[in-house]
C-alpha cells in the first residue's frame, strides 16, 4: 500500500506517523510545497520575535523521516487523477498512490477589500508569509493588523515585540467577543491596550487599502473614514480551506473537502484531515470545520486506523483550546459560549486587579458542569475533561477544585475564592476539600 | 481607557534600543571591568580598599540599575524577545569574544594564577592584591586566586540573580528558587568557609581552642572529591590540637559522606534532583543566573543526548575509581592510626554498595526496563571490576590498588581534567557557545548520581497537560539541559529524565500552560504515562 499525503502540517504528519506505527511495511510519501520538513506553524510568531530559530520549530530531527521511512517530496501538486490514482506535480512529474490524504490546510481570508493584493498586504499562515513579513519589516514605520482573532493578536504582538507601532483593527465592539464572554473579552482588551500599549481600535473595519507609487501599501482607510498611514497590512480575518485540487478531481466540497465520519471524501480512497476537511455530520453544537492545531492532531491517528485496519469513525472529542494573548494565557475545556444561554448558569470569578479569571459553566437545573474558561490560570486538562464527560455537578467540582489547578508551584491558588463566591450566590456552605496537587488529581481521575 | 501609550512603540525594530539610563548603568559596569584590567598592572593605588569597594559598588549599582531599566518598564511575563537576534546570545561575535575572555580567565585562574598577581613568595600583586582588604576583613588572611574567584562568583550570582528574579517576576517558583540559590552561594559557599578560616587563625585558635577546616558544607561527594586528599582527611580528623577540633572536622567529613548516601536520596526521592541542582548548588546557581541568557544554546539533538549519557556516567565511574583509590591508599598508609574506619571496613562498604547496585540492576528488571541490556552489562562490569580490584588490593601485600603504588596521579589527573578543565574552563567559559549547563549536563558526577536517583527512585516529573501541546518548541529551546521536552509533551507524555534539574523554565515559557513540575505518586506503569498521541 502506498499512502500519499499532501501537506506536511500537523494533520499530515499525524497521519504519516500513525500509519507507520500501525503498519511497518507500507510506503508513505508526504508532499509539501512549503518547506522541506514539518515545522510547527503555531511557532511562526516566535521566529519573528526572536524567541526561536526556524530549526527550533521543527519537532523532529532530520533523521526521523528516513528512520520511519516517510518519504518527503518538496513539490507542488497541481492535479489529482482518481481514475489512474496518480498525482501530477507542477514540474510535470507524476506519482501514483493507493490511498490519498489531503492535508492541505487553509489560507487567510480576503473579503474583496480594495487594495488587498498590494505589496505589503498579507496574511500569516505559511513560512512564506513569515519571510515576506520579515522582508517588509525592514523599513516598516507603522503596521496595521485587520481582524480580531487569534492570528490577529499574534501579529500585533509580533510587531510590538520589535517596537514597530501597530494599529489593530477589530470589527467587533470587544476583542473576540463572538467566542469569549464579555468579561474575558474585556480583560483581553485591557491586556492589549493598557498593559502593552497597543493601539487597539474596536468596532472599526477596514474600508480600503491605498498604494504608493511603487504599488506598496501607503495607508488604509477605516469605515469611519480615518486614514492610517502604514507600510504593512496584516489580513487576519480568519482562514478558509485550501480546496483547489477538488474541482478537477471531482471531490465534493462546500467550504472544505466534505468528508464522512471516516474522513473519506466523495471520491473513494481520497481522505481529508485538518483545516481543509469539512465534516458532513459534525457532532451537535460543534462546527464542521475546526481549524485548530488539535483537530489535525486528533484526526491523524483515527484516519491511520482507517487506512491500515479498516474503517474507524472520527468522533469529535470534548472541545478544548488554548491561546496566549501577549502575556495572558487562556484555556477552555468543554462548551463555553460568549453568552449565558437558556438553562445555563455561569460561576465567574475575576481577580480584583490582576488579569486572572475562572468561569465554570453549568446547567441551572441539574448542576451538571459543561465547561471551564480560564484566563491567566492553568487548569488540568484530564481533570476538567473527566468532570465534563462524567457529568459531574458544580458542587462536586467546586469541592474538589484544587485537583484541577495546574499552575506552577508556589503560585497563589484561587479555589477558595470560587467556593466562597458560589456559597454567597447560592446560600450554600460548601468547603474546599481538595487542594492543588498531583495526588488529589489522581484521586479525582480514579473516582 | 482608550488612551494609548505610544511611548512604548517609538523605536526602530532591528537594533536593540537602549535607553540612556541603560547605557549609563552599563557604562558603570564597564568602568568596573576597566578598573579590574588596570589592577593587573599592579599600580599601588589599586591596592587601596577604596579601589575594591569602588569596583564592587560600580558592579552592583550598574548591574542592578541596568536590570531595573531593562525590565521595570515592561509588563511581567516572558522576556525572550530578540534572544536569537543579539550577537551576545546567538553565538555571534560578542558571544565568541565573551566566551574566549571567560575561558582565558579560567585558564589563568587554574594554571597561571601568577598572571592575576599571586606570588609564591611575598605579598599579592595585581588583581589578587585588590581583594586583600576584603579577604582580611572576612578571614584575616590575604586573598588567594580562589578568594578573588569566589568573590566574583558570588557577586555574579547575586547581581544576576536579581536580574533573573526581575525577568521572571511573574513566577513565584523562580523568585523563591533564585533567592535560595543566592542564599546558599553567599552563606555556604562564600561567607561560612571564610569565617571558618578566621576561626583557624592562630590567635583565634588560642582564644577559643577550636580549629575548623575550610569546608563548603553544602558540597557533597563526588563534587568535593578533594575532601579525600590526605591533608584534608587529616585536617578533618586530626586531633592534634584538641579533641573538639578533631570531632568538629570529623563530623563535617561524616556529614559530607552521609549527605550523598542519606540526605540526598531522601530529598531527591521527594523533590527530584532540583532540590540540589537548581536550588542549592553553586555551579547550578551560576548557570541559572549568569548563564540564563545562554540557556537556549544547549544542543537538543539525540546525538548530544547520547554523548551526554556516556560522558557524564564515564566521569562518575572515574570519580568512583579515583575516590576509592585515594581513600584506600590513605587508609593503607595509616593502618595504625586508630581510625574507626580501616581499609577492611572501607572495602566492605565499597563492595556492599557496588554489588548491591549491580544486584538491583538485574533483580528489578521492571524498574530498569528502559535501559538497554548492553548498558546494564557495561555498568555491571565496571561496578564488579571496581569491587574485585578493591578486594584484591586488600589482600595484596604490596599495598597497590588498581595496580598503582601511588594514587596521587589519579587524583591529579581527575583534578586537571574534571575539576579544572571540564567544570571550570569548559563549564563556564563556554556558556556563550554551548549554553549554561555544559558541566552539569555532560560532566558533573554529582548530577549523574542525583540523575540516576531521579530517573529511577523519585516522585518528581514534569507533567504534560493532556493534549494541549502545540509543538511550538519553546520548552525544548529554553531547556538549558538540552532535553527535547517537546518530544514528550507533544505525545502527551510526562517528562522523566535523569538530567532535568527542575529549573522550571519550560513550564514558564510554554504559551499553552502545558507543563508543570510536580511531585507525586505513580499512576499505572510509570511516572511518564503512556504515549497518547
Amino acid at each position: 500500500m502506498h499512502v500519499v499525503i499532501i501537506g506536511n502540517g500537523i494533520a499530515g504528519v499525524s497521519v504519516a506517523r500513525h500509519v507507520r506505527k500501525l503498519d511497518s511495511d507500507c510506503d508513505i510519501t508526504m508532499i509539501s510545497a512549503e518547506t522541506d520538513f514539518h515545522w510547527s506553524r503555531t511557532a511562526l510568531m516566535y521566529i519573528y520575535m526572536g524567541h526561536m530559530t526556524f530549526e527550533n520549530t521543527q519537532p523532529y530531527e532530520k533523521f526521523f523521516w528516513a528512520k520511519n521511512r516517510i518519504k518527503l517530496i518538496r513539490k507542488y501538486v497541481t492535479q489529482v487523477d482518481p481514475e489512474k490514482r496518480t498525482l501530477t506535480f507542477s514540474d510535470g512529474d507524476a506519482l501514483p498512490y493507493d490511498k490519498l490524504v489531503l492535508a492541505t490546510g487553509s489560507s487567510p481570508n480576503k473579503f474583496g477589500w480594495p487594495g488587498q493584493d498590494l505589496a505589503g498586504v498579507q496574511g500569516m499562515v505559511s513560512y512564506n508569509d513569515l519571510q515576506s513579513m520579515e522582508e517588509y519589516s525592514r523599513d516598516l514605520k507603522h503596521a496595521v493588523v485587520v481582524g480580531g482573532g487569534l492570528i490577529g493578536i499574534e501579529m500585533a504582538e509580533m510587531f510590538h515585540s520589535r517596537h514597530i507601532p501597530v494599529t489593530f483593527l477589530v470589527r467587533e465592539e470587544s476583542f473576540w467577543n463572538r467566542v469569549m464572554p464579555p468579561d474575558e473579552s474585556a480583560m483581553i482588551n485591557r491586556e492589549i491596550r493598557n498593559t502593552h500599549g497597543i493601539d487597539l481600535r474596536l468596532g472599526t473595519e477596514l474600508k480600503e487599502i491605498l498604494p504608493d507609487e511603487n504599488g506598496r501599501v501607503r495607508c488604509i482607510i477605516t469605515n469611519e473614514g480615518e486614514e492610517i498611514p502604514c507600510q504593512f497590512v496584516g489580513l487576519t480575518a480568519g482562514v478558509h480551506p485550501n480546496i483547489d485540487l477538488a474541482a478537477q478531481a471531482g471531490i465534493e466540497t462546500h467550504r472544505g473537502f466534505l468528508v464522512d465520519k471516516y474522513l473519506e471524501t466523495s471520491v473513494k480512497d481520497i481522505f481529508a484531515v485538518g483545516d481543509c476537511a469539512q465534516l458532513r455530520h459534525p457532532a451537535s453544537g460543534r462546527r464542521p470545520i475546526e481549524a485548530v492545531w488539535y483537530t489535525g492532531k486528533h484526526m491523524g491517528p483515527v484516519l491511520a486506523q482507517t487506512l491500515v485496519n479498516g474503517h474507524t469513525e472520527y468522533v469529535q472529542k470534548t472541545w478544548f483550546n488554548s491561546a496566549k494573548f501577549i502575556n495572558l494565557e487562556y484555556q477552555v475545556y468543554g462548551d463555553v459560549a460568549s453568552e449565558i444561554r437558556d438553562g445555563e448558569r455561569h460561576l465567574y470569578w475575576e481577580h480584583p486587579h490582576d488579569h486572572k479569571s475562572v468561569r465554570i459553566v453549568y446547567n441551572a437545573a441539574t448542576g451538571i458542569v459543561t465547561g471551564f474558561n480560564l484566563m491567566g490560570i492553568r487548569y488540568r486538562s484530564d481533570v476538567c475533561i473527566k468532570w465534563i464527560e462524567s457529568q459531574a455537578s458544580i458542587e462536586e467540582v467546586l469541592q474538589n477544585l484544587g485537583a484541577a489547578n495546574f499552575d506552577p508551584e508556589f503560585f497563589r491558588s484561587y479555589e477558595r475564592e470560587l467556593v466562597r463566591l458560589y456559597n454567597e450566590q447560592n446560600n450554600t456552605d460548601l468547603k474546599l476539600k481538595r487542594k492543588k496537587g498531583l495526588r488529589n488529581a489522581f484521586a479525582v481521575l480514579k473516582s | 481607557m482608550s488612551q494609548v501609550d505610544t511611548s512604548l512603540s517609538l523605536a526602530n525594530p532591528h537594533p536593540r534600543n537602549m535607553s540612556t539610563s541603560q547605557k549609563v548603568f552599563l557604562a558603570l559596569v564597564g568602568v568596573a571591568i576597566t578598573m579590574i584590567f588596570i589592577s593587573l598592572f599592579g599600580a599601588a593605588a589599586t591596592r587601596e580598599a577604596t579601589f575594591l569597594w569602588t569596583i564592587l559598588g560600580l558592579l552592583t549599582v550598574g548591574g542592578v540599575g541596568y536590570t531595573w531599566e531593562t525590565y521595570s518598564h515592561e509588563a511581567a511575563g516572558i522576556k525572550n524577545n530578540g534572544v536569537w537576534f543579539f550577537s551576545e546570545s546567538n553565538r555571534g561575535a560578542l558571544g565568541w569574544i565573551f566566551g574566549v575572555a571567560l575561558t582565558a580567565f579560567y585558564i589563568s585562574l587554574y594554571w597561571f594564577p601568577e598572571w592575576l598577581g599571586l606570588n609564591s613568595e611575598g605579598p599579592n600583586t595585581g588583581l589578587i592584591a585588590v581583594f586583600d582588604p576584603l579577604s582580611k576583613m572576612l578571614s584575616g588572611n590575604p586573598a588567594s586566586q580562589w578568594f578573588v574567584y569566589g568573590t566574583f562568583y558570588t557577586i555574579s550570582i547575586l547581581i544576576l540573580g536579581v536580574k533573573f528574579i526581575w525577568k521572571y517576576r511573574h513566577s513565584n517558583y523562580h523568585k523563591i528558587r533564585t533567592l535560595s540559590i543566592m542564599f546558599f552561594q553567599t552563606a555556604f559557599a562564600f561567607l561560612i568557609p571564610e569565617f571558618m578560616a578566621r576561626l583557624n587563625h592562630q590567635e583565634a585558635i588560642q582564644a577559643t581552642g577550636v580549629s575548623v577546616p575550610y569546608y563548603d558544607l553544602k558540597n557533597m561527594w563526588p563534587l568535593n572529591y578533594y575532601n579525600f586528599d590526605g591533608y584534608r582527611i587529616e585536617a578533618m580528623t586530626n586531633d592534634g590540637l584538641n579533641s573538639l577540633t578533631g570531632n568538629l572536622g570529623f563530623i563535617m567529613l561524616v556529614v559530607g559522606i552521609s549527605s550523598i548516601f542519606i540526605i540526598s536520596p531522601i530529598l531527591t526521592y521527594f523533590f527530584g534532583k532540583r532540590w540540589y541542582c537548581s536550588w542549592v548548588c553553586g555551579c547550578g546557581g551560576l548557570a541559572e543566573t549568569a548563564g540564563d541568557p545562554f540557556r537556549h544554546l544547549s544542543d537538543k539533538s539525540l546525538k548530544a543526548w547520547r554523548i551526554e549519557r556516556w560522558l557524564i556516567h564515564g566521569v562518575l565511574a572515574f570519580a568512583v575509581i579515583m575516590t576509592v583509590a585515594v581513600v584506600f591508599s590513605y587508609l593503607n598508609q595509616h593502618d595504625d592510626a586508630g581510625y574507626w574506619i580501616t581499609k577492611e571496613i572501607f572495602t566492605a562498604m565499597v563492595s556492599i554498595t557496588l554489588l548491591g547496585l549491580t544486584a538491583l540492576l538485574w533483580l528489578r528488571p521492571k524498574l530498569f526496563s528502559t535501559i538497554s541490556p548492553n548498558v546494564k552489562v557495561i555498568a555491571s562490569i565496571i561496578m564488579v571490576a571496581i569491587t574485585g580490584l578493591t578486594i584484591q588490593a586488600l589482600f595484596a601485600s604490596n599495598g597497590k590498588i588498581f595496580f598503582m603504588e601511588d594514587t596521587y596521579p589519579l587524583r591529579k589527573w581527575y583534578g586537571f581534567f574534571i575539576g579544572a578543565a571540564f567544570s571550570g574552563v569548559v563549564g563556564v567559559g563556554f556558556y556563550p557557545l554551548m549554553g549554561s549547563r555544559v558541566w552539569c549536563r555532560f560532566g558533573c558526577p554529582m548530577a549523574a548520581i542525583l540523575g540516576l536517583q531521579q530517573r529511577f527512585f523519585s516522585r518528581f516529573r514534569i507533567t504534560t497537560n493532556g493534549g494541549q501541546c502545540i509543538s511550538c518548541g519553546n520548552c525544548s529551546t529554553y531547556c538549558e539541559m538540552g532535553i527535547d521536552v517537546r518530544a514528550y509533551a507533544q505525545r502527551g507524555q510526562n517528562i522523566v529524565r535523569a538530567s532535568c534539574v527542575g529549573c522550571g523554565v519550560c513550564s514558564a515559557v510554554c504559551p499553552r500552560g502545558v507543563l508543570s513540575l510536580e511531585n507525586g505518586p505513580n499512576t499505572g506503569n510509570s511516572r511518564m504515562d503512556d504515549v497518547r498521541y
